[in-house]
């Protein structure tokens, strides 16, 4: 194997030593013949080999692991040396594709958007990047331009907090959750100024509303399902060309902190009396109760959350139309496909300190515990691929694990208050973070290290979320204005 | 004006009358036609005293009725949103808010400035010089009274030499110097012999610190490596302070309880 692509020999004094390695993918399957390698490769390198023993018309990027620790350098330095291993026995190369494209880090503050008169409590970006809406305590959502930042609607019709904003995937509605017990749907196409009438009140919860889910576009062309979960118990599942309530799930008996609609056709919700509930979507019969947390779950995040959020959309047809609902739903169930494989997995965190990884179609027991965080944990996030986890907490860190194990991969620290929320770039090479100390960093997860600080916020951050697109990065906060990050 | 209470003593003995609370439930209900005729009669500078209180009083009546109506009264009036907005993951979570946090912070500055700790024994009794040391009269005619001489228990430390003794102004007797001290954990009640560090402060008088006197209410440092405390971070706790709370000058010997 000395005839690509290798560097000019060195040692000429001692014999070019050199390794049997095996390169494996990440389902355990081998690919190509173990090979002898000198130990002095690369990384780039194995990617140049991989990429012609795999046939690939484009070189795409790979990370290389051996026992979970990258090769970053060369063979020799991180595997041997690091390692200790022998060359005598055969390295088992791991590969993961990378992310295509690379986003830019985001480095400076591109805008601040000032406006609302109450905290920013949410924040959430349209799955085409387009526009961004935030909901505050004024009970006020607004939708802002991105190119301009300025705000494009302000939308009244909440009497108390809004909670919850949450775009459904197809990008035509906006869903609102408050404080009223009231969820608001939105035309996102037809908002303007500050007179837009609600496309829909939903009343019914009893108490505030504090999270909301879509039903994911290739299940439902027309986005016209969404979940809704309350301090008051309830999950209800509505039906917005009708307005009404489908079915109501109100097995849990204290508040819901939050919904997901999976997109196996699965509901799930997590609740402070300690449990989550995986429901059916099409009759919302409980199928499974998921317990183990020892005390309130505050957050759950699927391994296809990012794919169920963006619909049709991706990094790069960000500006795209389809010429009807059911294209586009096609093209979300192809992304759906392609880009999810195996089953659904989730992941919550609790006040207990501890996050579980579950695989909820397959059983009700746990896969993984994961400890570690030594206060509790606030929010907890997949990457956009599902292979890695980023759980936020308020013990000022932010610990990374791996997607399918739940195995500990590394932690972050440099937050100086309670880490609110977390967020990975849409190539899941960079993670911000949100905190109560009125900062928001940017951290890089091949070096493991801090990448940029964003202060600027002169309170608390509630909440951050990225552009599908990578683009630009948004914040709210307590001081009542949203910041637009860019490079 | 009675005199003494021979009023309530009769009342108590012999009780009141048979018809007494239906003549005071009469004589009230009389009471609003009694006080009309009254405002109406008064004039001049009693009638305007008594229309100011009047009016205060009705004033207090009517805010009463009207806050009862409104508790009656139902209504739907939109509201405005409360102030301190927090997102849905932070309901339910009492958060000290920072004025809290910083007077707090501030107040235990001050404290600490201050020199108030929380000690078992916060006051003790303030010992007098002439009662702390003794005159030594020095010199061929036993004149010179420079020199004194503490009567108390002292500490003075591994490495203590005394000063050459034609310059040294303080005597510290050997007889007197003492190395351990008995202390008791106060939650455990078990007390252990533990070598002494050193004096950390004698509240008397900043001198008799100096100097390593000790008397009842003085902080010690002693050495607890030998119960083998651990903090929460993994490292071994060698020295904690520590309160006297016996005369050691009369038993012979140093009582204290540990500061947890």
């Amino acid at each position: 194997m000395t005839t690509a692509a290798s560097p000019a020999s060195p040692a000429p004094a001692a014999p070019a030593r050199t390794v049997l390695a095996q390169f494996r993918s990440k389902d355990g399957e081998p690919t190509g013949p173990p090979l002898q390698l000198p130990v002095t490769t690369t990384a780039k390198e194995l990617a140049l080999v991989l990429n012609q023993l795999l046939a690939n018309d484009e070189p795409l990027p790979y990370t290389f692991t051996v026992d979970d620790d990258e090769i970053l350098t060369s063979i020799d330095h991180d595997v041997l040396t690091k390692q200790q291993k022998s060359t005598e026995a055969t390295l088992i190369i791991e590969y993961t594709p990378q992310a295509v494209f690379r986003v830019r880090a985001v480095t400076r503050c591109g805008a601040t958007m000032t406006g609302h008169a109450d905290a920013v409590l949410s924040v959430h970006f349209a799955p085409d990047s387009r526009t961004v809406a935030s909901g505050s305590g004024d009970a006020t959502v607004r939708v802002w331009d991105l190119d301009t930042a300025t705000p494009k609607a302000t939308l009244k019709a909440h009497t108390n907090w809004v909670l919850c904003v949450a775009w459904s995937p197809d990008g035509n509605t906006i869903a609102s959750g408050g404080m009223d017990g009231l969820v608001c749907l939105w035309d996102a196409r037809s908002v303007k100024g500050t007179a837009t009438k609600p496309l829909a009140v939903l009343k019914g919860h009893r108490d505030a509303v504090t999270c909301l889910a879509w039903e994911p576009m290739h299940a439902n062309a027309a986005c016209s399902r969404l979940a809704s979960g309350s301090r008051d118990g309830t999950v209800r599942i509505w039906d917005t060309k009708s307005r009404t309530t489908e079915f109501a799930l109100a097995q849990h008996t204290k508040a819901i902190t939050c919904v997901k609609w999976g997109g196996e056709g699965l509901i799930y919700t997590a609740s402070r009396d300690c449990s989550i509930k995986t429901w059916s979507a099409n009759d919302g019969k409980l199928v499974r109760t998921l317990a183990g947390h020892g005390h309130w779950v505050n957050t759950m995040a699927l391994s296809s959350e990012t794919l169920l959020r963006t619909g049709p959309y991706d990094h790069v047809s960000a500006g795209k139309k389809w010429s009807n609902a059911t294209e586009a739903a096609e093209v979300a169930r192809e992304r759906y496909r392609t880009g999810h494989k195996g089953a659904e997995r989730l992941v919550s965190g609790s006040d207990d300190f501890t996050l579980f990884l579950w695989t909820p179609s397959a059983s009700k027991q746990a896969t993984t515990r994961m400890t570690g965080h030594q206060a509790l944990v606030n929010h907890v996030t997949f990457s956009p691929s599902g292979a890695r986890i980023a759980s936020a907490s308020f013990d000022k860190s932010i610990k990374v694990w791996d997607g399918f194990t739940g195995k500990f991969l590394f932690g972050l620290r440099g937050h100086v208050g309670a880490v609110y929320q977390c967020v990975f770039s849409a190539d899941e090479r960079l993670l911000m973070s949100a905190s109560k100390d009125s900062t928001c960093k940017v951290w890089d997860l091949r070096t493991k290290k801090l990448k940029g600080d964003l202060p600027g916020h002169a309170d608390e951050v509630y909440a951050v979320d990225w552009a599908p697109d990578g683009e630009r990065a948004c914040s709210g906060s307590k001081d009542r204005s949203l910041k637009l990050w860019r490079q | 004006m009675p005199q003494n209470e021979y009023i309530e003593e009769a009342i108590k003995r012999y009780g009141r009358r048979f018809n007494h609370e239906e003549r005071m439930r009469k004589r009230e209900a009389r009471s609003v036609h009694k006080n009309s005729a009254t405002a109406q009669k008064l004039h001049g500078l009693k009638a305007k005293l008594h229309n100011k209180k009047r009016h205060t009083e009705k004033i207090e009546m009517k805010k009463t009725i009207k806050a009862h109506e409104e508790k009656n009264a139902k209504t739907t009036a939109p509201q405005e949103p409360q102030a301190g907005a927090v997102p849905a993951y932070l309901l339910d979570r009492s958060s000290q808010n920072n004025a809290k946090v910083l007077s707090n912070m501030i107040k235990q500055k001050r404290k600490e400035k201050a020199g108030k700790w929380n000690v078992p024994l916060p006051k003790v009794r303030g010992i007098a010089e002439d009662e702390m040391f003794k005159v030594l009269k020095t010199g061929k005619r036993q004149t010179k009274q420079w020199k004194r001489m503490v009567t108390k228990v002292t500490f003075v430390g591994d490495g203590f030499t005394r000063k050459p003794p034609k310059y040294e102004r303080f005597i510290r007797p050997m007889g007197l110097r003492f190395k351990r001290a008995n202390v008791t954990h106060p939650e455990l009640g078990a007390t252990f012999t533990l070598p002494m560090i050193g004096v950390k402060k004698n509240p008397s008088s900043p001198l008799y610190t100096q100097l390593g006197v000790i008397t009842k209410g003085t902080i010690i440092e002693v050495n607890v490596s030998e119960l083998g405390l651990v903090t929460t971070g993994g490292k071994v706790v060698w020295g904690k302070y520590a309160q006297v709370t016996n005369n050691p000058e009369n038993d012979g010997c140093i009582n204290s309880v540990l500061l947890v």
